[in-house]
């Protein structure tokens, strides 16, 4: 079967660890994902900072090259780009206004058809059902489930049922043989777009967010956001002098566990490019 | 929509605010949840309840004190304070609106000058590629910030991961990208 994907620009550079276990899961489980022809950055943060309109024409163009290449479903790993995409998606559909001006602007057509997923909808749709016959390797080990913020809000848009404790990743990660922890920072923010321009930030909430899931025994953290997976990851030096410590977490991407456990190697899902070191011995 | 009987001075931020992203600031009541779940707060001049309460006074000065703040460019846009609020208050879209209007009365606080370059580096790259070209980020936004030194040693550690591309990638509607760019630019705010 076939589904399209928004990989983004994360997955096409820093994070193609993530992007590399996503593909290689969809292989395992026959499924073809073709990416959206020719698409753009969808603008991320600094386009809503900046500039309201641009922040949904990016966006609006992506959706509307997917309507054009007959894609009714696309897969959108980065939670910051599903996030856009999303709201971008609403704003247009509420504001028809907005909506007939943006098409001026992107000059295509577009309707607002596009059935957007993130990672977790996608892992519950078409992976999880099988799961069972494939799972060689449960991942028998206690996780500290983070969602983060853009996975979850604005909870109007995204409907998500529980948006201080969302339990969408726990059962994922539960099927594959994962004990989740019970994880109060599971939505705290990690600092997200401030990674270089405002380090000190970055550092505090991530170190705040993994000294908690230390202190409750995590052995790995799980997340579904390259943004949170950079800052937890790459930014674990200016986290750890911050803090004057040294965290030890490793911080997996959940496609990467969930490989791990369909008897994917750990190159395959792109271990090698962590800065934390992950020793997986189950 | 009117929430209130109250008619909100014409000249004050608060009008801006209800006319372009409708949110109405006199429904805030100032039970502070919004400042107890925002994750910078501590770092802030003048938290989201403190910036609401402003909005309310309707005061030239408190207006001028919120756009000159460093309170609107450290807002991550967590979303946070909105789903946590009792009145739906949108803060997150109130505070993308002060910052472009921040920049548009050349209001913004110096010590935000890292932030607003960071952003303004980010589409810089994008407008020219289409698609995000992280080691130009980095020199664009080094250039702007003149921070020539920092993460000095990150660079090659990703070099060696295969996380940072030397050659940009060009996508084929760059020219659509730009004329994006053009017609979104000269948005009031
Ligand atoms: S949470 Fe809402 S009502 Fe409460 S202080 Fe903040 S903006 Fe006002
Ligand atoms: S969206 Fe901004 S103001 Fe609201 S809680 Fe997050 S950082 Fe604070």
């Amino acid at each position: 079967m076939k589904i399209g994907i928004y990989p983004g620009c994360s997955l096409n550079g820093s994070a193609r660890d993530y992007n590399e276990s996503v593909f290689a899961i969809a292989k395992v489980f026959d499924i073809e994902l073709v990416q959206i022809p020719d698409w753009n950055c969808c603008g991320a943060t600094a386009a809503h900072n900046l500039n309201k309109e641009l922040s949904l024409a990016l966006p609006a163009r992506i959706l509307a090259l997917a309507e054009q290449n007959g894609l009714d479903e696309v897969l959108v790993p980065c939670a910051a780009c599903y996030s856009r995409l999303v709201v971008t998606q609403h704003e247009l559909k509420v504001e028809p206004e907005i909506k007939n001006r943006i098409k001026k602007v992107i000059e295509l057509d577009y309707r607002g058809t596009t059935k957007i997923l993130n990672v977790i909808e996608w892992l519950d749709k078409y992976i999880i059902p099988g799961i069972e016959e494939k799972l060689v390797l449960p991942f028998k080990h206690k996780v500290a489930c983070y969602y983060g913020c853009l996975l979850v809000r604005p909870n109007k848009v995204l409907n998500y049922d529980r948006s201080e404790d969302p339990q969408t990743m726990d059962e994922v990660m539960r099927k594959i043989g994962a004990d989740p922890i019970y994880f109060p920072y599971k939505t705290e923010c990690c600092g997200a777009g401030f990674s270089v321009s405002r380090t000190d930030i970055v550092s505090k909430l991530s170190g705040k967010i993994i000294e908690d899931a230390e202190h409750r025994g995590a052995e790995f953290m799980i997340v579904a956001c390259p943004m949170c997976h950079s800052n937890l990851d790459m930014r674990r030096p200016d986290i750890n002098q911050y803090f004057k410590t040294k965290f030890t977490l490793p911080i997996l991407f959940v496609t990467q566990a969930l490989g791990l456990a369909v008897g994917l190697s750990p190159k395959e899902v792109g271990l090698q490019r962590h800065f934390v070191p992950v020793n997986i011995d189950s | 929509m009117s929430h209130s009987s109250h008619q909100i001075e014409r000249n004050s931020l608060a009008f801006a605010i209800e006319k372009n992203v409708d949110v109405h600031t006199q429904k805030c009541y100032q039970c502070g949840k919004c400042s107890a779940g925002c994750p910078v707060a501590t770092e802030m001049d003048m938290p989201p309840s403190y910036v609401m309460r402003l909005l309310q006074t309707e005061n030239q000065a408190h207006d001028e004190n919120i756009l000159q703040s460093q309170s609107i460019w450290l807002c991550i846009s967590c979303e946070m304070c909105l789903s946590r609020c009792p009145m739906e208050i949108d803060i997150p879209s109130m505070m993308d609106f002060l910052r472009q209007r921040s920049i548009k009365q050349k209001m913004v606080n110096p010590k935000a000058k890292n932030i607003v370059a960071f952003h303004k580096s980010f589409l810089n790259t994008i407008k020219y590629t289409g698609r995000l070209y992280e080691l130009g980020l980095i020199i664009d936004y080094k250039r702007r910030s003149l921070n020539m030194l920092q993460d000095i040693t990150l660079a090659p550690k990703m070099i060696s991961r295969g996380k940072l591309h030397f050659i940009p990638e060009m996508i084929k509607g760059t020219p659509q990208i730009s004329g994006i760019f053009k017609k979104t630019s000269k948005k009031e705010v």
